[in-house]
């Protein structure tokens, strides 16, 4: 059995994003990187499956610059077989479709009886390269996957998808298929020394597409901060400890709750 | 032609459907162009003399006996008849769960790709620009759509108000749609067991996120929650990492409260966490970044460490409750 696991390098949560000269991206130059979260847990639950399965490889593949092998690296390191790097430099300025059908191409030979994406990206945040890439590749697809039935692994996999507000269904679906992981179906094992070390000699196979137009991709004209809505009170002006006591005395004088 | 999504489950309406139409009909304003409703059922809904009472040229029943529990595949194939049969020059949907799951597949099989989850728009010289949240709500973004119609747009929730849907009367029609081979089979949605702690009645609220950083931290919250009598909330990676149990967890996928206080302590601010506490009366952020999305709707806002902030809140407190 084969699992190929989509895997995108995202800007750091907590890294102070500055807007890029041409306005159309963030400035990347000092930009901290890391995987995008819920393709950690993408990868996880691929691992998991084939374990439960006792056969079967898991193929990460990733699209971006070669400063993206580092998401290659940490998923080989964690247990992954082989990857795929589709090495595209400018990979930012593409849109969802243009993403998804160069990685379609990619991979189509592979043939892999699952795919599985995050539900959605930290950056651009499309919520839709996972559909768009079962489309293409002619699979059926389930989004926003919270539990994946192991056991029930033949021909066919059973499978929980999360809905709005605390509902969850089960889908069955027949192989092959992609789900897109939702965080939090499992929790994220480290890589261990062997790991890291098993790595080193483990397949990246470097493709370098020629990716085509796409006449109906959206394009992004202008990015900028939020406008504020709301007229916030900030409190302490930088210094936390002085923060938190006005804060004490708004919450007992105007909010009236001490 | 707009078309418009009407989401429902065994004839309820899904309200979000409202607020579809309330941007649909702004949008068909701006451009000049008439809005047509789209319901997809298994039998001639009963909703549809419901939207029929909005201000919409026509409600259109997709039927087809495979339309009577969702399916991605269904769903997909009765959206590729309609828009076939109608060319459509906009569809516009709200960004729900169930349209994230089929609308980027209805796109792509007709060479197109959604503009997703926007917050706003704005026509310019016959078009539209949308404007759409990118890295988790830090940026804005302002995106133009390539190539011909029809245009696939979906609407955050909240970005246009359902109750500022214009009432009207439009005509109920049907159309039976073609539907090949389904390849996933449902069964029927259910809720988890109900949670054991119930946050819609908390009166006040403190919440922690991944700013909170480890486990043994927790007890920090606690203390600050104990202080005001307050109930512990969390974030989605507080509880995906099982720092806490899921039904401590705020947003789209857990719970949705309006206590009179909440305090988010190292939350960003994610629209789907957001969603799950906006209605809050009284809304405080202790974020160290002066730019989370947090702030935006926040009340009062501490920018800065909520380790130093957090004890003093905790002692001041006390003090002032003698
Ligand atoms: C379909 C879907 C459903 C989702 N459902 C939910 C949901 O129901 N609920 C939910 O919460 N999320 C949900 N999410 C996830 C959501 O998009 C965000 O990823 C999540 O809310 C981020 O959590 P956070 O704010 O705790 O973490 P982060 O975004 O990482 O933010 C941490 C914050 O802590 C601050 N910080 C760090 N250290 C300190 C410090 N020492 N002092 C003060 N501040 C500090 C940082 O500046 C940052 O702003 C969902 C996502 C999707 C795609
Ligand atoms: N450049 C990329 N390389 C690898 N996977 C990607 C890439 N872009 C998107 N994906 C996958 O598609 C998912 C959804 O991304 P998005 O549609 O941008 O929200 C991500 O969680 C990844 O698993």
């Amino acid at each position: 059995m084969k699992i190929i696991v989509l895997m995108k390098q995202v800007a750091n949560k907590d890294a102070v994003l500055r807007i890029a000269g041409d306005e159309k991206w963030i400035n990347e130059a000092d930009v901290a990187w890391q995987t995008n979260e819920s393709d950690g847990y993408a990868l996880e639950e691929a691992l998991r499956t084939v374990e439960a399965k006792g056969e079967g490889e898991v193929v990460v593949c990733t699209l971006g610059p070669q400063g993206a092998k580092t998401v290659i690296k940490d998923a080989l390191a964690r247990g992954a077989n082989r990857a795929i790097h589709v090495v595209v430099d400018d990979s930012k300025s593409l849109s969802s479709y243009q993403i998804a059908k160069t990685i379609a191409d990619a991979i189509k030979e592979e043939n892999a009886d699952l795919v599985f994406t995050g539900l959605q990206s930290d950056d651009a945040s499309f919520g839709q390269t996972g559909v768009i890439l079962a489309e293409l590749l002619g699979i059926p697809h389930a989004t926003i996957v919270i539990e994946v039935d192991r056991a029930s692994l033949g021909d066919t996999l059973r499978v929980k998808r999360e809905l709005e507000s605390g509902w969850y269904q089960w889908f069955t679906y027949k192989l092959p298929a992609l789900l897109t992981i939702q965080s939090g179906i499992s929790q994220i094992r480290y890589a261990s020394l062997k790991g890291i070390m098993a790595a080193k000699s483990k397949e990246i196979r470097e493709v370098t597409p020629a990716v085509e137009e796409f006449a109906s991709a959206s394009a992004i004209q202008k990015v900028y901060m939020p406008l504020k809505t709301k007229q916030t009170q900030i409190l302490g002006n930088g210094d936390a400890k002085a923060g938190a006591v006005e804060l004490v005395e708004k919450l007992r004088s105007e909010v009236r709750i001490i | 032609m707009i078309l418009v999504f009407i989401e429902h489950k065994d004839c309820v309406l899904n309200k979000t459907s409202l607020e579809a139409i309330a941007a649909a009909q702004s949008i068909g304003k701006d451009l000049g162009l008439g809005v047509t409703a789209v319901l997809p059922c298994d039998k001639d809904c009963s909703l549809a003399q419901e939207i029929a009472g909005y201000a919409v040229e026509k409600v259109l029943i997709a039927k087809n006996e495979k339309l009577g529990t969702y399916t991605p595949d269904a769903y997909a194939d009765a959206w590729e008849h309609v828009i076939k049969a109608l060319a459509p020059k906009y569809v516009v949907m709200s960004h729900t769960y169930q349209v994230r799951d089929f609308a980027p597949k209805v796109a792509a099989r007709l060479g197109r790709e959604v503009v997703g989850d926007c917050i706003r728009y704005r026509a310019e010289g016959g078009k539209l620009v949308l404007t759409r949240r990118i890295f988790l709500g830090k940026l804005d973004a302002d995106v133009t759509l390539g190539g011909d119609a029809p245009y696939f747009v979906t609407f955050q929730s909240g970005a246009f108000r359902g109750d500022a849907a214009e009432k009207g009367s439009g005509a109920v029609e049907t159309m039976e749609v073609t539907i090949g081979d389904v390849r996933m089979t449902p069964e029927a949605p259910f809720q988890e067991a109900k949670a054991s702690v119930d946050l819609t009645r908390s009166e006040i609220i403190v919440a922690v996120g991944r700013g909170i950083k480890s486990q043994e931290n927790i007890a920090v919250a606690q203390q600050l929650a104990d202080a005001l009598g307050a109930d512990l909330a969390a974030s989605r990676p507080i509880c995906d990492s099982e720092w806490l149990p899921i039904d401590r967890q705020i947003g789209s996928s857990g719970q949705t409260v309006a206590p009179k206080l909440y305090i988010a302590l190292g939350i960003s601010g994610a629209i789907q966490h957001i969603v799950g506490m906006k209605n809050a009366g009284t809304i405080v952020a202790v974020n160290k970044d002066a730019e989370a999305p947090i702030f935006d709707i926040a009340d009062y806002g501490i920018v800065g460490d909520l380790f130093e902030a957090v004890p003093v809140l905790v002692d001041e407190i006390a003090k002032a409750k003698g």
